[in-house]
């Protein structure tokens, strides 16, 4: 087991090897010179230049590049420009919050998906099937940004249901003691029960902007999974026997059915973690899809890199995590090198 | 059915709900809401230093209230809306200024204390300034504004004494040390936290408030919101009434302005126009608009190359703008128009003046005919995407209107960043933007932005050895107080600049500020931001 | 999510011309919204053909007596900022949306397709190499790879499809290497070498053609994320230049007036793009009922 885990890891290493080579690139070929920024409005080109090599952004790109990865193995990322802080802070700080959002998203798409692909699959060709598959086609046909305005519009401006679109939690509350870094949690180990209504009235809209979008994969998969395993022969075997259509659906075929939605769920949460970027501008969330997009626009390399090397560890982790899973759940799979 | 119809008929169900957070708050936070100055923007501080590298406008409003001058502008009043006075001076620091032919001398307030609570010494104000001079950037730049360039113009005279020594005579300088930059640091402290790299303590100042000012930053999370508690000992003026500031980054003007209306925010200063003439129009809000002063939103063009090097191609261009349709459409009103003098108008010893340009597109083309080019040409018309909301729809429309007389434009967005950078390498052929200055003279302005020493505002690349005759004569007549020589030098280089047209004068924007009816003390000042000190809550 | 395991080798399209096309109208006989799908295709193309011909107002034209009406027998959609006719402006937009979504589709299948079946066929190396490409793209996250060519390269309209594309490139190169590798050693490609074909020959006449229909599954279904794709990226301010009609950057314009009330500004370019999403991801589906009716899902 440990050496397939060691195996599967090295073979990760050429892909983030890649993302390495080609954020460093991408970064470099962005529009926006940082010396010029850094030396401010009124600075004269002899200014600039005084800044750009004290940035080192005069030497040759391989010997940047050669500078980045040093700093990189020291597990330094650099500053940002724009909000002055180092990169990996940020990171460290805005992770939680993306990612209790697109957990709480994931949940919402669960709970409704799941239970919509076993309707769907118990009687396929019906008119539910239909309506399952238009249902879970037009969450995943509607442009995020908008579904998020339309919520915030229709929610927070006219009916008043929801708190203001501000984040994690309302001015007037302080943070809890950060423990996990995730709101929710950390309010409820501290119990705190105003604090924690009040982050997870700020979570609703923005998870369940995610949650819709991520109806469809859930919902096809649960539905297709289902259809296999009710045509199975244990199923056969078990309605045969004379038990009711409820424990038949739901003890024998659910549970064999959810292999291949748990794997579903992996890839669909590293999708919205990176997917969530339009939707955290959207409800100010203070996360690091919303970093790296402004840190992008503003031409500020740091955070970008910093950015697309968690996701891509993240990544690459999950997938890991997806497998090893899998092994442990279904002793008959084994991780293929 | 109308909006607010269904906004009133919804109000109801708002008031019960039960999910909605600050409507009910328990009484202690009640208590502190009251107290609590709530301020939503779209950006906020990357650096709360004005003398740190690289430092952003949201962090200069942090420098403003944290950080104490020497002295600072009293108020006047200019419509109703109070106005900092250019001419006049009152005490911050200095308990008493005296200024002679070529310096001037500054007590300090005895009981002025930092942050921390040792006292403010003069050696601290010497350390202050030798550092805005010497750190390079943008603060030595605007100390050098006013003649301020040497540390040794600094002297302590002895603990609670300073004087400032002047290198030339210079209108400039007084006002100069009245700007953000001379901000007076805990210099004790700082060099405490300074390194060998790092001699100025840049690093330290960026995270650490490390002032007399009369709030001191309590919590800063970059990007998400700034903390601000009132300084109970601030010995600059009395003792404000807010006793706490929390500012929070809110990208979406929308919820910005939902926020609002809905009383959440108490202040916003940063929404599209048309958001501000319907709170205006409400009347659940109080609105202040007040016109940049020294400013302008202009269309510039590049005078070195063809074909804008032709003057008659840049009046045609100045006669093919849709001023109208801009002021209308693009700023609903809410900008002062800086075109169409009335033929004959005198011209004022004032900046900025309207020009006598008007839409016309049959002399514009008769004047693109006359330069040569009967059948137009291309050309692309750059913006700040950073500034999107006023830039985009206003480009659309001057490109809609330069098509009429043959100019096809190519729209160019650039993000902010990298805006800067575009500008300053002075190639952009035709593009829009803003310039205003903090010392609000005319002559300050036409050095940067016409001179032929060909300063980096002086974006079209324009020189005229005419005009920098008159400019440097404004100068010198100001400075030994020759006001008929000054005024018909101001005159000529207005003149001379609308007859040239390398810059097309739109409209001088507003600064626009909503706040909650019971919030009263806004103060307009010359950088634009919101000074925290006056602020009341009733 | 789409599954990605290869689907069993078809025997050469030839005479299953008939049998397929009896097979499609007994799909789409069998599923009313394939067939509601299928006639708002028709409607997008009709639009993007004939759309500036047939709209009442120069899409470009500013009006700004007219600016921020709500929808009116006039202006069926309401007029914008600068008293532009939304509902033009929707309809024309019709084509330049079509346009990137199938350029970009075009483009990956060039790309992805091609190289996956090359990966899938030959195996070894070239294997090895598109394998690791498609996993570099895979680790990133992909909105922010496409803003990053887009902030990179210039926003133009190229650089969106190119954007897309390089996004897209994984899932094709996937799909189309396992469907080569399955039928690497099929019957008719034994035939074929022989024959005496020569390997990139059996490549090109042989399995490319057969794994066409899979491979046009694969196209209508990325359709439409190439359409979302590039709205975002307009949302961000990433997008096509102004004036231009285009749906993203036509909500993203809007979503300012949204709180203020003018919701038609944002409402119906959005309105658009959802049902040209929608119809192609169930065009899609409908698609693969009849290429491969035992994926269904």
């Amino acid at each position: 087991m440990l050496t397939m885990v060691l195996k599967r890891m090295m073979l990760a290493v050429p892909s983030l090897i890649g993302v390495v080579i080609v954020t460093f690139l991408l970064t470099r070929a962005l529009p926006g010179d940082p010396a010029a920024y850094f030396a401010g409005p009124a600075a004269d080109k002899v200014a600039v230049e005084q800044i750009r090599v004290k940035l080192g952004l005069d030497q040759p790109l391989i010997v940047q590049f050669g500078r980045y990865v040093q700093d990189l193995g020291k597990g330094d990322l650099g500053n940002s420009l724009t909000t002055g802080q180092p990169v990996l802070t940020e990171i460290k700080n805005r992770l939680p919050a993306s990612a209790e959002l697109t957990l709480l998203g994931l949940f919402v798409a669960m709970a409704i998906a799941i239970p919509l692909g076993i309707l769907a699959a118990t009687r396929p060709g019906s008119l539910i099937d239909h309506a399952c598959r238009v249902i879970a086609t037009a969450g995943v046909s509607l442009p995020v940004f908008f579904l998020g305005l339309i919520l915030v519009y229709v929610f927070y401006y006219l009916l008043g249901w929801s708190p203001a679109p501000l984040g994690r939690l309302d001015v007037f509350y302080n943070p809890p003691a950060s423990i996990t870094g995730f709101y929710l949690i950390d309010s409820l180990l501290t119990g705190q029960w105003e604090t924690f209504r009040a982050a997870i009235s700020q979570l609703i809209l923005p998870a369940m902007t995610l949650g819709i979008f991520a109806l469809a994969p859930i919902a096809r998969m649960t539905r297709a999974s289902m259809l296999a395993v009710l045509s199975s022969d244990f199923v056969r075997t078990a309605r045969a026997s004379g038990l009711t259509p409820y424990t038949v659906t739901v003890t024998y075929a659910f549970r064999n059915a959810m292999l291949p939605v748990v794997t579903t769920l992996g890839m669909v949460f590293s999708f919205l973690l990176g997917a969530n970027v339009l939707v955290e501008k959207v409800f100010a969330w203070p996360g690091i899809g919303s970093y790296a997009v402004e840190a992008l626009i503003a031409s500020d390399f740091a955070p970008v890199q910093g950015f697309v090397m968690t996701m891509a560890i993240m990544y690459v982790a999950l997938n890991l995590l997806i497998d090893i899973l899998y092994v442990l759940i279904d002793p008959r799979m084994r991780i293929e090198a | 059915m109308k909006r607010r119809d269904f906004l009133k008929s919804t109000a109801a169900v708002a008031g019960a709900s039960v999910v909605s957070g600050p409507a009910i708050l328990s009484s202690a936070k009640a208590q502190s809401r009251q107290e609590t100055l709530l301020i939503v923007s779209e950006s906020g501080p990357n650096n709360i230093d004005i003398h740190g590298v690289g430092t952003n406008v949201p962090g200069y409003e942090v420098s403003w209230n944290c950080y104490d001058r020497l002295i600072s502008h009293e108020m006047k009043s200019v419509n109703g809306v109070p106005y900092y006075d250019r001419d006049k001076f009152k005490m911050e620091l200095a308990e008493d200024m005296n200024v002679g032919p070529m310096s001037a001398t500054f007590k300090l307030k005895k009981n002025a204390k930092f942050h921390d609570g040792t006292p403010v010494k003069a050696q601290d104000v010497k350390w202050s300034l030798d550092r805005a001079v010497s750190v390079g950037g943008f603060p030595t730049f605007q100390m050098g504004a006013g003649s301020l360039t040497k540390p040794e113009q600094f002297v302590v005279v002895d603990d609670n004494t300073v004087r400032v020594d002047f290198l030339r005579k210079d209108r400039l300088t007084i006002p100069d040390l009245a700007v953000i930059v001379p901000a007076i640091y805990n210099s004790g402290l700082v060099k405490k936290n300074a390194t060998e790299k790092d001699p100025w303590g840049l690093e330290y100042t960026k995270i650490n408030s490390a002032g007399s000012g009369a709030y001191k930053v309590s919590r800063w999370t970059a990007g998400t919101e700034v903390v601000m508690d009132r300084n109970d000992d601030w010995a600059g003026g009395p003792l404000p009434k807010v006793k706490r500031v929390i500012w929070r980054m809110v990208p979406s003007a929308g919820n910005r302005r939902a926020l609002l209306e809905r009383g959440d925010a108490d202040i916003s200063y940063d929404l599209p126009n048309k958001d501000f003439v319907e709170l205006k129009d409400s009347g659940k809000l109080s609105i202040v608009s007040t016109p940049y002063s020294n400013g302008i939103q202009y269309l510039g063009m590049n005078v070195t190359k063809p074909p804008f090097d032709n003057i008659k191609v840049r009046q045609a261009v100045a006669y093919a703008v849709p001023y109208q349709k801009i002021m209308d459409a693009v700023l609903f009103g809410l900008s002062k128009p800086m075109f169409g003098a009335k033929p004959g108008t005198p011209t004022e010893v004032a900046w900025p003046q309207p020009h006598g340009f008007n839409t016309d597109i049959a002399k514009a083309k008769q004047l693109m005919a006359e330069a040569g080019y009967p059948n137009g040409f291309e050309t692309t018309l750059s913006f700040d995407l950073g500034f999107a909301g006023v830039n985009e729809p206003l480009c659309v429309l001057v490109q809609e209107s330069l098509n009429q007389i043959g100019i096809k434009v190519t729209i160019n967005k650039i993000p902010g960043a990298t805006w800067r950078t575009e500008l300053n390498k002075k190639a952009l052929p035709l593009y829009t933007n803003v310039f205003s200055g903090w010392l609000d003279y005319p002559e300050y302005f036409f050095i940067w932005c016409y001179h032929g020493k060909n300063s980096i505002f002086n974006t079209m690349s324009y020189q005229s050895k005419e005009l920098d005759g008159y400019i440097d004569g404004a100068v010198t007549a100001a400075a030994e107080g020759d006001k008929t020589a000054y005024e018909k030098d101001v005159k000529s280089f207005v003149d001379l600049s609308f007859k040239d047209i390398p810059r097309i004068p739109l409209f001088q924007p507003y600064v626009n500020i909503a706040m909650q009816k019971n919030v009263t003390g806004y103060q307009y000042w010359f950088h634009r931001r919101l000074d925290y000190r006056a602020f009341e809550k009733g | 999510m789409s599954s990605i395991a290869p689907s069993a080798p078809h025997a050469p399209a030839s005479s299953g011309l008939m049998a397929t096309l009896r097979h499609a109208r007994y799909i789409i006989g069998d599923n009313p919204v394939t067939g509601l799908a299928f006639g708002l295709f028709v409607i997008i193309v009709f639009l993007a053909l004939f759309g500036p011909y047939i709209v009442p107002y120069d899409p470009l034209a500013s009006n700004t007596a007219f600016a921020l009406k709500p929808p009116s027998a006039a202006y069926w959609f309401g007029t914008d900022q600068l008293g532009r006719d939304v509902f033009s402006r929707v309809i024309v937009a019709t084509r330049l949306d079509f346009i990137i979504a199938v350029s970009s589709v075009a483009l990956v299948f060039v790309m992805g397709g091609l190289s996956g079946v090359a990966a899938g066929f030959f195996g070894g190396w070239t294997d090895r190499v598109v394998g690791r490409i498609a996993d570099t793209i895979m680790a990133f996250p992909l909105f922010v790879l496409a803003m990053g060519i887009v902030a990179a390269l210039g926003n133009t309209v190229e650089n969106i499809v190119l954007a897309t594309a390089v996004v897209n490139f994984p899932l094709y190169a996937r799909v189309a290497r396992a469907e080569a590798n399955v039928r690497r050693e099929a019957g008719f490609v034994q035939a074929a070498r022989l024959c005496g074909n020569g390997e990139f020959r059996i490549l090109l006449t042989q399995i490319l053609p057969n794994i066409m229909p899979i491979m046009i599954v694969q196209m209508s279904l990325t359709m439409g994320y190439a359409i979302l794709n590039a709205a975002g990226l307009s949302f961000i301010g990433l997008g096509v230049r102004p004036p231009t009609a285009e749906w993203g950057i036509m909500v993203a314009e809007g979503a300012a007036f949204m709180v203020s009330g003018e919701w038609w500004i944002a409402f119906f370019p959005g309105l658009a793009l959802m049902v040209a999403v929608f119809c192609f991801n169930l065009l899609g589906d409908g698609l693969r009922d009849i290429v491969d009716p035992s994926r269904r899902t």
